[in-house]
């Protein structure tokens, strides 16, 4: 049955403008790359999207239960969308626990795709279900489509060659092709997946298409599955795209800036999730010249890093929470020592080892305070995945252009998500090298005599001659950079080192108001862009008036920030913390924030905000 | 310019004043550095010198190449990236007892195995000097100071055995009041590829002084020196009346008449398996009694630098150099109209 042509014999499809569909299952069910290849397919059919992958932090979590249970979130749309949905309009359970863990997010007259087969006692009993829902009136509230997709996959791949108990494994590609059938998805992007991955003749290969076609064909065939969708392709400025995910977007962007800085790229990075893969994808690009370093632990990725940065080198490391952590006490060092490199910090739940497959944003104030020490270091942050290339680029030009270690703060849900990226022209990128340091013959060499304008001091490297200099810990003396012990000296040292902050403050873009009116400003960083921006779409198509302000720059803050502020009466900043920006706001401007937080290890959702923004806007007309 | 001898000392030393105590063993070690690079062809720009913190870590204030003074314990770190980076650099490590192998224990270990092209200094005078006299990673059990006033109950690091233990490519002992052997050991390091460390027993005059008096007394250290050479047979003593014998229980020191010249165990310091420099290692358990000094380990391994370099030209063939716009083309595209 595998071989025959699929006959698209399909009722005509309601057209929707959207969708947000989750693929759940056990972690070893398969659902992160169910997930990946209709969002791929969706891509290529020209729907915008995004993505939220949702793992636990187990390898294998014991299988069946709650805990062992993956997710991965979709939104297709017609439109240009900005967050991957609060709750899914679709759910597709392939085992008790993961209806369980996630029937409460599905929108009550949502589509509920259920894999029958796993809902025998056992599983049952492990995701605590006394009685089959299936079997009562416990999902009433639902459009409930079931099917035996173990059976069905079982007896679709016999002839494929895999045997036995692994011809289990192809049932997320029968969950893919039933639901690529209900939302007309085109199934040929996934077949050409499956060829280059694992060759369409080998066992593993044929039997992941025979699924596939299978679970298609099983909604072609079951009346029960003739209520079909389509999206539309989404009117996106035309252009050549890809789906990015974050920490890929991450990666591209430092190699973007190593080439345009004129560097060879040094990463030292130690593995933790969710960072890795930034480490991961630069080692795969080493045709760049990049050189890839796994350190033995978090300190030594940052030492590496440093060491290379006083080789002339563009130093990267890598991390997450705990890791700033362990790499603190190097950052003050590479602050004083006035060397560029950037630190990425993918932030995840925390304290501690926390929730690590999460996201949070609660690592800011410890990104602007946790040094010892004076030490203020520029800190940028991006809010998309596509976002990630220009702000890593950018992160490598405030690096190199005033001699200063930078903090890159993405998250876990930026990390890992994806979204169609509107390919830059790379040729058009701009030159953002500073030539090394140059003397006259004779000339005394002072390696801490700066640029009138940046501050920065002058970068000369082992190698050159007549330049040897000595760099440390102890504090400097402002010109020669010999250790200093004089006390008006450090004082001095410690304003300039914050001066040269200041300085690049003044080179910053403004921030921008979206929408207009006095009554209330939403303040942002981060992943939580694109839930505030639809929140506030959405109150202003009311035709009440609200304006979002999102940062890039965190420290320093843009020039205007406070003015901008100030000329509203209401601030909300909604973050995925305890109010951690709202403070650094207070006390920078001495004004007044509402914070609206949410710590749930989870994205921001719109309705949350939009909720608040309501609650604000109706106090205050009734004030 | 002439081909050899293009430095003298001098063009070593910085105008920065040596703040060590009088009498430190740092004099000395810094003094047959400056001494040694002077005799070598390589560019004074293209040495490093590396340290974290402690007393013997100011050092690169001292020497007129680059340098940096960085953090407790993480010198073989930053230093592996420097040599990394860039593998054309002569690049040095100063550290301790206690920055190298307390602190810092754990980047010694991983540069060594990694074989890091770096010349490793390690001063070991078994104290803490910079914090004013507290037991280190090396002291003696029993050994009494501020922080163990009823005696160390702490065992003792062998830095040689640790280093051995670490895959070390090249692993050496000397003791500051030689500065010819000193000197010795610091050609043979350098001129080795990869990653050696090069313990050198330095006194501390104020806080720990006469803890290597065995091996420096007039009296007690010709019995107590046991010196290794490279394809010879290991005996010590003021007339070689003494000589190290290795069988299956490990290194041992005999009187040579009774044991027999032909039993002496004839040192390889090139030998693939670190097991017999292992047991020579053991033969003290610190400068106390007989104590080898010199090459333990010597072998040709290719250094982490040249590696990275050499993955890198292999990536370049295949792919080609990179290109931006192909690698943000690479996970598939699609174009709207």
């Amino acid at each position: 049955m595998s071989d025959e042509t699929l006959t698209d014999e399909r009722p005509v499809p309601e057209q929707i403008d959207d969708v947000v569909i989750r693929f759940a299952g056990d972690s070893g069910d398969g659902m992160q790359l169910a997930g990946t290849q209709f969002t791929a397919s969706s891509a290529m059919f020209g729907n915008d999207l995004a993505t939220l992958p949702n793992f636990p932090a187990e390898i294998r979590a014991p299988q069946g239960t709650i805990g062992g249970v993956s997710s991965f979130q979709v939104h297709i749309a017609d439109w240009d969308i900005l967050t991957p949905g609060d709750s899914p309009d679709c759910l597709v359970a392939m085992n008790p626990a993961a209806l369980k863990a996630n029937l409460s997010d599905l929108v009550k007259g949502g589509l509920l795709i259920v894999n029958t087969d796993a809902f025998d006692e056992r599983n049952l009993a492990k995701a605590g279900y006394d009685t089959n829902p299936l079997d009562n009136d416990a999902l009433d509230a639902y459009q409930v489509l079931g099917a035996p997709m173990e059976m069905l996959t079982k007896e679709a791949v016999k002839d494929s060659g895999v045997k036995g108990r692994a011809t289990l494994r192809s049932k997320n590609f029968f969950a893919l092709g039933l639901m690529s059938w209900i939302y007309t998805r085109p199934i040929e992007p996934v077949l050409d997946w499956v060829d280059k991955k694992f060759g369409t003749d080998t066992p593993v290969g044929k039997a992941n298409v025979m699924a596939l076609k299978a679970g298609y064909n099983y909604g072609i065939t079951t009346e029960a599955f003739h209520h079909t969708y389509t999206i539309q392709p989404a009117p996106l400025p035309a252009g050549e795209y890809t789906n990015v995910v974050g920490n890929t977007a991450t990666a591209w962007g430092l190699i973007a800036g190593a080439e345009q800085a004129k560097l060879p790229l040094f990463i030292g990075s130690y593995p933790i999730t969710p960072a890795t893969t930034i480490l991961e994808e630069l080692a795969r690009n080493k045709n760049f010249g990049v050189k890839s370093f796994q350190a033995e632990d978090e300190i030594a990725g940052i030492g590496t890093a440093l060491g290379a940065a006083f080789a002339g080198r563009l130093a990267i490391t890598t991390t997450s929470g705990p890791g700033l952590a362990l790499k603190s006490e190097t950052l003050s060092l590479a602050m004083i020592m006035e060397l560029p490199m950037v630190v990425v910090d993918v932030q995840r739940g925390g304290p501690s080892t926390g929730l690590p497959t999460k996201v949070e944003q609660s690592d800011l104030l410890f990104a602007m305070y946790g040094r010892h020490g004076e030490s203020p270091l520029p800190i940028i942050s991006t809010s998309t995945p596509s976002d990630a290339f220009e702000v890593a680029f950018e992160a490598v030009r405030i690096a190199v252009t005033y001699m200063t270690p930078v903090i890159l703060m993405t998250d876990g849900y930026i990390a890992t998500s994806s979204e169609p990226w509107r390919l830059p022209d790379v040729s058009a990128l701009p030159d953002i090298s500073r030539p090394f340091a140059s003397i006259q013959d004779g000339e005394e060499f002072l390696p801490y005599v700066r640029d009138p304008e940046t501050l920065a001091r002058p970068w000369a490297i082992p190698g050159q001659a007549g330049m040897e200099h000595r760099l440390g810990g102890l504090e400097k003396d402002a010109t020669t950079g010999n250790v200093s012990y004089d006390p008006d000296n450090h004082e001095s040292m410690l304003h300039t080192r914050a001066r040269k902050i200041e300085a690049l403050g003044k080179s910053l873009p403004e921030v921008e108001i979206f929408g207009e009116g006095s009554d209330l400003v939403v303040l942002g960083w981060g992943s939580t862009y694109g839930a505030i921006r639809t929140a506030v779409t959405r109150v202003q198509k009311t035709g009440r008036k609200v304006a979002h302000v999102h940062l890039r720059y965190i420290n320093p803050l843009p020039s205007n920030l406070g003015a901008v502020l100030s000329s509203f009466d209401n601030v909300l900043v909604p973050e995925i913390n305890l109010g951690q920006l709202s403070r650094i706001v207070r006390a920078e401007y001495l004004i007044d924030t509402h914070s609206f937080n949410r710590v749930l290890g989870q994205p921001m959702r719109a309705r949350e905000i939009e909720t608040k923004i309501y609650e604000l806007l109706d106090q205050e007309v009734s004030s | 310019m002439t081909d050899t001898a293009r430095y003298t000392r001098s063009d070593f030393q910085t105008d920065q004043e040596v703040r060590w105590c009088p009498g430190c063993g740092d004099y000395t070690i810094l003094a047959a550095v400056q001494s040694f690079l002077a005799t070598l062809d390589v560019d004074r720009e293209k040495h490093v010198f590396v340290s974290g913190i402690g007393c013997s870590s100011r050092f690169p204030y001292y020497m007129n190449t680059y340098g940096l003074h960085t953090v407790h314990g993480r010198a073989p770190a930053i230093a592996t990236g420097i040599a990394t980076a860039n593998p054309e650099l002569t690049v040095w490590v100063i550290t301790g007892d206690g920055d190298g192998l307390s602190i810092g224990g754990n980047h010694l270990i991983h540069a060594l195995r990694r074989n890091v092209n770096l010349n490793i200094i390690m001063f070991n005078n078994q104290i803490y000097g910079l914090t004013k006299g507290q037991y280190s990673p090396t002291s003696e059990v029993g050994k009494r100071t501020k922080t163990s006033p009823m005696g160390s109950i702490d065992r003792p690091f062998n830095p040689v055995s640790l280093a051995l233990g670490s895959e070390a490519s090249f692993v050496a002992r000397t003791i500051d009041m030689d500065r010819n052997h000193t000197i010795e050991m610091l050609d043979a390091m350098f001129k080795h590829e990869g990653a050696g460390l090069l313990e050198i027993y330095q006194n501390c005059n104020v806080f720990n002084d006469k803890a290597f008096l065995d091996l420096t007394d007039k009296n007690s250290r010709d019995s107590n020196r046991i010196w290794i050479r490279d394809g010879e047979p290991i005996t010590f003593g003021a007339d070689n009346e003494y000589g190290v014998v290795v069988d299956g229980e490990g290194a041992r020191v005999v009187e040579v008449a009774k044991a027999g010249h032909r039993n002496i165990h004839v040192h390889d310091a090139g030998a693939p398996n670190p097991a017999i420099a292992f047991a020579l290692s053991r033969l003290s358990y610190g400068p106390y009694g007989p104590t080898p000094l010199g090459i333990f380990r010597n072998v040709d391994v290719p250094s982490y630098g040249h590696e990275m370099e050499n993955q890198i030209a292999e990536a370049q063939a295949a792919k080609g150099p990179g290109e931006m716009a192909k690698l943000i083309r690479s996970r598939g595209t699609w174009i709207v109209d």
